[in-house]
């Protein structure tokens, strides 16, 4: 059982950059038909200042620089083997770009079970603001732990 | 490119965006472009031990495939917020398919502006649904 201590920890300022060739790389990982997100020049002539993160490149921002404090596996030791991704959600402000530099802060926001314990529910909201104290985007994931 | 907002309505339902068959390759590339190391992805040793038939989708390979049927439609800056939940695992070898349909259009006091609400939706080739969530887009 995950110590319900966690609920309210806010981890520490994590910096992370957003490199060109990672979101090329994610965009070809994905298939992206789009070449905004993996020409610069494509990226220019639409309006963009460099490569956008794609909507959902926080999630990879935020694994790329993991916390030490509330961190799932390495701090609330939660076997990796019994996680699934419970559910998903993105709030975007300002868009992230290539070359940016970004902090993230995350807060455990809630645990809780259901099926009397066989599942436990771990929710987590990160917020990354960019290198100008901009606030860019915030997402919340719900992460999944199989007891059973 | 998208519709222009004035004809946009309620009912109407997003050009369905499909893409190619999820491989052993498609997930090792992912793993790595997405810094999701989870292992029952990408070994199937792992995931055998974990109880899975076999290695299965990252979920956020589907939700990555579900924006770009919504930035297809609008420009990205148009997307304000949205959210997933995760239904069912995306076994090897599926095909996704991505689907939305406009539920709502409405003004948006805290945004200013007038927003149209999205219900969108994976599916497998095997008429699994995978993900099943929300958007709000603007559309202005």
């Amino acid at each position: 059982m995950i110590d319900r201590a966690y609920i309210g920890v806010v981890s520490e300022p994590r910096v992370i950059d957003v490199e060109k060739g990672q979101l090329k790389f994610f965009a070809r990982a994905t298939g992206t038909r789009d070449p905004i997100y993996f020409d610069e020049a494509a990226a220019g002539r639409a309006g963009h200042r460099a490569l956008p993160a794609p909507p959902t490149f926080l999630f990879s921002l935020g694994l790329g620089a993991p916390a030490k404090r509330g961190d799932l596996f390495t701090d609330m030791c939660i076997d990796v083997a019994r996680i699934l991704h419970g559910e998903q959600s993105f709030r975007y402000h300002q868009p992230i770009y290539a070359g940016d530099r970004i902090t993230l802060v995350t807060q455990t926001v809630d645990i809780f079970e259901k099926k009397g314990g066989a599942l436990e529910f771990v929710v987590q909201e990160t917020r990354a603001t960019n290198q100008h104290g901009e606030l860019c985007a915030s997402m919340r994931i719900v992460t999944v732990v199989r007891n059973g | 490119m998208a519709e222009h907002s004035c004809i946009v309505k309620v009912g109407d339902t997003l050009p369905e965006h499909v893409q190619s068959p999820i491989s052993r390759a498609t997930l090792a590339l992912f793993a790595g472009a997405s810094n999701d190391y989870v292992p029952l992805h990408i070994d199937s040793d792992f995931a055998k031990r974990a109880g899975m038939p076999d290695v299965f989708a990252h979920g956020m390979l589907s939700m990555a495939y579900l924006g770009q049927m919504l930035t297809t439609w609008v420009p990205q800056q148009r997307l304000r917020q949205w959210n997933v939940r995760f239904t069912a695992i995306t076994p090897l070898h599926a095909t996704v398919t991505c689907r939305a349909k406009v539920m709502e259009i409405f003004d948006s006091e805290s945004d200013g502006e007038r927003q149209a609400r999205l219900e969108i939706t994976a599916h497998t080739d095997q008429g699994v649904q995978t993900l099943a969530g929300e958007a709000i887009v603007s559309l202005e």
